[in-house]
């Protein structure tokens, strides 16, 4: 019996989706811009390294060194110390709305401590529920540490300041335990750009057809189920590749994102992620019965990814309920292969255990979408 | 008409919700024949059309197209029907060369860019080839449809209204170029609502409200009728209302100042407009346009 899919169909839906996603300017810029705007807005607009954050010094301890320490502080450009508000607790409740960044308590008996040698410590509190913000005021505030006191402590008291540390900074970061790295921003947008767009594309594939009126000649061609939606799919794998090389670039060259690990595997890995995403789409596309059903779709599949997987909280920190959605979802395992790939240069052998339960969720949703393709027009 | 049949259905028929469309349906086309097939809007004459070619699943019945089971075989069907749908359904998107070269790849046609090309001159759509569909005026929109579902050669073509919007010049091109085919042995099912395309097929069907009401060649349908057509010439403009009130009368169509009078007892009609004075009036031969308003007027009197 002979094969009922030929290349000679699957390529002339390739041709003609080609043409018309070419005519379709204002979506194909769309596509390209997305990830090129949220880049731009991420990499500048969005200043991951910001300077003088509003801070409140609480000095029990008034002494030329924590004079000296706390000038050094508002010095090194992260720290813009306020004179207010007057207690803990009003600058606690000024942290929880936001107004003020770090909290910097000095105890009393600091300067005594630190004469002696005795490496006293003092306490940073941190609003790190954007550890992103947070992070390089902390690691300049540690350096600061063991410069700081250089110019004070002379004569006998010269050897505390030189490394090791005369004094300890216990930093306590509020709000968000785990601290995200900058660096998860970007496999993160990459992977929930191509979700998005992708299975937005894809979603009004079928539906477009449809709304159209071109559904009722495209099903009297002799045509495989088959041929059409592999056929509407291999155009965006283009699309979704396109996408990636922006990212990547501009990656690595407005965060300086490493990728540690190999390329060759990283864009494999993509392959079966943009094939996972497009799946969907199809699928969502064969259930719509109009482009805006498909964008509603779209969305409810989008945030549960964009939430559940990984990118907005940390992955662990969910309830077990919440794990076992995200575990489904082929984003979280994206994320995960490419944080491992680019960060830690991860190899197949780590990166497999992530690969298989994206291949198993494309294979049921393409049978799905094959199963509620119309092949009528009842 | 040939022993091999291009269509053959008993039985079909096919509801929405519960609304009966197509109700016990039975059809014969030969090969070769150009058969029309006639009704009112919404008779349901697309819905058989969408059976025949596997687009719509009947309810009930079977039959066979090109000799392929129509429930079971629609794959092999699709690849040797071409099948001009009602609306427009090509790529607007697409000029008209891309669109015929997309169903020409879907084919797989031999050499397939000068099969675009004679298809696109067969129909004179040379001139516009590069334009997208989209922009085209309803005609053209129509000839390309045309071209379209000719392309592959196909053994039987349907067509839903392949002429609707098309000029009078294009049509005869159009229905001159269907003939040829069917010399060729394709066979042709085309539904419309032109009377002198009607007149211009092998045989016709007509349904109305899903029910075949009649079939036959179109002398057959006329004399089936036993309408008798009188030709009436009067000045008065009043005439009509006159005419509509004689006993027997049961159709009455200006035109122009010259009325068609028509109705089944001719000898009734006869002594009714003798009667009438300064009118001139004559025997005509009754056209279909009068047999198929008689049949249309007739359901809707059964209809409950
Ligand atoms: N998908 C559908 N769902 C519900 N009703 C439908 C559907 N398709 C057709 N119908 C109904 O079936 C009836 C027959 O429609 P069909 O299109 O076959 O008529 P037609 O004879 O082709 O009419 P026309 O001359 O106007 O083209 C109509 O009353 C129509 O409303
Ligand atoms: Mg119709």
């Amino acid at each position: 019996m002979k094969s009922p899919l030929a290349w000679h169909r699957l390529w002339a839906i390739v041709l003609k989706e080609f043409v018309q996603m070419r005519r379709d300017r204002i979506t194909f810029a769309m596509m390209v811009g997305i990830p090129v705007m949220q880049l731009i807005l991420f990499g500048f607009a969005i200043n991951t390294d910001p300077k003088r954050l509003p801070t409140v010094v609480f000095n029990a301890s008034p002494s030329a060194y924590t004079r000296s320490f706390v000038a050094s502080m508002e010095n090194s450009g992260y720290f813009d110390v306020l004179t207010s508000p007057a207690t803990v607790a009003e600058a606690r409740e000024a942290m929880a709305i936001g107004d003020v960044q770090f909290i910097v308590s000095i105890p009393p008996d600091f300067s005594r401590q630190l004469v002696r040698g005795e490496k006293p410590a003092l306490l940073l509190e941190a609003d790190a529920s954007d550890p992103a913000a947070t992070g390089n005021a902390i690691s300049a505030l540690n350096s600061l540490n063991q410069s700081a006191l250089q110019h004070d402590l002379k004569g006998p008291l010269a050897t505390l300041g030189t490394p090791p540390p005369s004094f300890e900074i216990r930093v306590q970061r509020n709000y968000n335990p785990e601290g995200i790295t900058q660096y998860n921003i970007v496999p993160g947008l990459m992977g929930t750009i191509l979700t998005m767009t992708l299975i937005m594309m894809t979603g009004m594939a079928m539906t477009r057809e449809l709304e159209r009126g071109t559904m009722e000649n495209l099903l009297a061609f002799p045509v495989h189920p088959l041929e059409v939606m592999i056929g509407k799919i291999l155009p965006y794998i283009m699309v979704g590749y396109i996408q990636v090389a922006v990212i990547l670039i501009a990656a690595y060259f407005l965060f300086s994102v490493p990728i540690v690990g190999s390329l060759t595997l990283l864009l494999a890995c993509v392959l079966i992620f943009l094939a996972a995403n497009l799946t969907v789409g199809m699928m969502f596309s064969t259930i719509a019965k109009s482009q805006l059903q498909a964008m509603q779709m779209t969305f409810f599949f989008f945030l549960p990814s964009l939430l559940l997987s990984g990118f907005m909280f940390p992955f662990r920190g969910m309830p077990v309920w919440a794990q076992f959605i995200g575990e489904g979802l082929p984003l979280t395992h994206f994320l995960r292969i490419v944080r491992g790939i680019m960060l830690k240069g991860n190899g197949w052998t780590e990166t497999w255990p992530n690969v298989w339960p994206m291949l198993v969720f494309m294979v049921v949703v393409m049978l799905i979408g094959f199963k509620r393709y119309r092949k009528t027009l009842d | 008409m040939s022993s091999e049949s291009a269509i053959d259905v008993h039985g079909l028929s096919k509801s929405f919700g519960d609304k009966h469309v197509v109700n016990d349906l039975n059809l014969q086309v030969g090969k070769g024949e150009i058969f029309g097939f006639l009704g009112p809007n919404g008779s349901g004459k697309t819905t058989v059309i969408r059976m025949l070619c596997g687009l719509l699943t009947p309810d009930a019945g079977s039959g066979t197209c090109l000799g392929f089971d129509v429930l079971s075989q629609s794959a092999e069907i699709k690849k040797q029907v071409g099948y001009m749908t009602q609306r427009f359904s090509f790529y607007e998107d697409l000029s008209i060369r891309e669109n015929l070269d997309f169903v020409a790849r879907l084919y797989d046609m031999p050499n397939r860019k000068q099969t675009v090309q004679a298809g696109m001159e067969d129909l004179g759509l040379m001139d516009r080839a590069d334009q997208l569909a989209g922009t085209l005026s309803g005609g053209w929109k129509q000839r390309l449809a045309l071209a379209a579902c000719m392309l592959h050669r196909p053994r039987l073509l349907l067509l839903d209204e392949p002429t609707a919007g098309v000029d009078p010049k294009a049509r005869r091109d159009f229905w001159d170029e269907i003939h040829r085919l069917a010399e060729q042995g394709i066979s042709v099912l085309v539904s419309t609502h032109y009377m002198d395309e009607a007149a211009r097929c092998h045989r016709l069907a007509y349904i109305a409200y899903g029910h075949l009401l009649a079939s036959g060649t179109p002398e057959a349908l006329i004399d089936q009728s036993g309408l008798s057509s009188f030709s009436v010439k009067d000045n008065s403009s009043a005439l009509a209302e006159r005419l509509r009130k004689l006993p027997g009368v049961q159709q009455v169509v200006a035109m122009g100042n010259v009325y068609s009078v028509s109705g089944q007892d001719g000898a009734l009609i006869e002594a009714g407009l003798a009667g009438l004075p300064d009118v001139r009036f004559e025997r005509t031969d009754t056209g279909l346009e009068q047999v198929f308003i008689q049949l249309m007027e007739n359901v809707q009197d059964a209809a409950p």
